[in-house]
């Protein structure tokens, strides 16, 4: 019972919270209200006793994305009423076609009865995490790896888009500067006398 | 609480997600958000199932969905702040220079 009361609360404020998130004029509002969805949506996750999951969510989610966009909303200067302003011209076509994406799922949802059987993996002294890790690092070995090449190309890749050289007159490059030897930087002399270094 | 609960959940999130990508047809920061909360609803339909079925597999592919949704969003800024420097804006409309 009181399961079901956690359930509708969190349930109703991310759903509110999404809706916030599309509907806010402004956008670090927008970035606020999703933050708020995805807590919820963690508190919902230990509510299924996927603890480490709701965890991840709030350090990955919040602390990362969400203030990625916050730092990229703040940093951009953009004039957001000019993209707003045509909006309402959407309005009916957005809302006809999510009634209908929402109407076919509900239906299809409701036809589905999928019998509990939560105690099969719950029982024992197995927690949750500890279930996690030894399911990732054997089972899904090799996609684990895969995501971790796919963060690799994205970590780069962002550095790559967004680094600019700017040209200055005296810049250093250190590549070359490491590159070079002794052979060609160093030239020795022997300075005749009286003649002078050519 | 039953299974269909959260599926329902799951579905008016997407919806709002969708509805989010309409609304806001020309500013590409919104509509990167509403992906994100497309795939916040991918993942509560995964760990919905994973947990009443008892078995982890579903928890492990939100691992993967979050991967994917954190390289998307970085790659995605970082895009959108190289674009904004080139021609100061982020309007969608403006993003035609390919003219496909």
């Amino acid at each position: 019972m009181v399961a079901d009361i956690i359930f509708y609360l969190f349930a109703t404020i991310t759903v509110v919270a999404a809706l916030g998130v599309v509907s806010s004029k402004n956008q670090v509002h927008s970035v606020l209200f999703l933050v708020l969805a995805f807590f919820t949506t963690a508190a919902l996750f230990v509510l299924l006793g996927a603890e480490f999951l709701a965890a991840i969510l709030v350090m990955v989610y919040m602390g990362a994305v969400a203030i990625l966009f916050l730092f990229v909303v703040m940093m951009l200067d953009v004039e957001f009423a000019s993209l707003k302003k045509e909006a309402i011209q959407y309005l009916p076509l957005g809302i006809a076609v999510g009634v209908v994406i929402l109407v076919e799922m509900v239906v299809i949802i409701t036809q589905v009865h999928i019998e509990p059987n939560s105690m099969v993996a719950v029982a024992g002294e197995v927690t949750n995490t500890m279930e996690i890790g030894r399911i990732l690092y054997t089972k899904y070995l090799l996609p684990f790896e895969i995501a971790s090449l796919i963060l690799l190309v994205a970590l780069v890749g962002a550095v790559v888009l967004t680094l600019r050289e700017r040209k200055r007159p005296k810049q250093q490059d250190i590549t070359k500067q490491h590159a070079r030897t002794r052979e060609e930087a160093v030239e020795l002399k022997k300075v005749a006398s009286g003649e002078g270094a050519s | 609480m039953s299974l269909n609960h959260y599926l329902v959940l799951s579905a008016l999130l997407f919806t709002i997600g969708v509805f989010g990508i309409f609304l806001n047809r020309r500013n590409v920061i919104i509509i990167m958000m509403s992906i994100e909360l497309i795939l916040l609803s991918v993942n509560i339909n995964f760990v919905a199932f994973s947990s009443y079925m008892g078995n982890v597999d579903g928890q492990i592919m939100t691992f993967f969905v979050l991967t994917v949704a954190a390289a998307e969003a970085a790659i995605g800024l970082a895009i959108l702040v190289t674009f904004f420097r080139n021609r100061a804006t982020i309007d969608v409309e403006e993003i035609d220079t390919l003219k496909g």
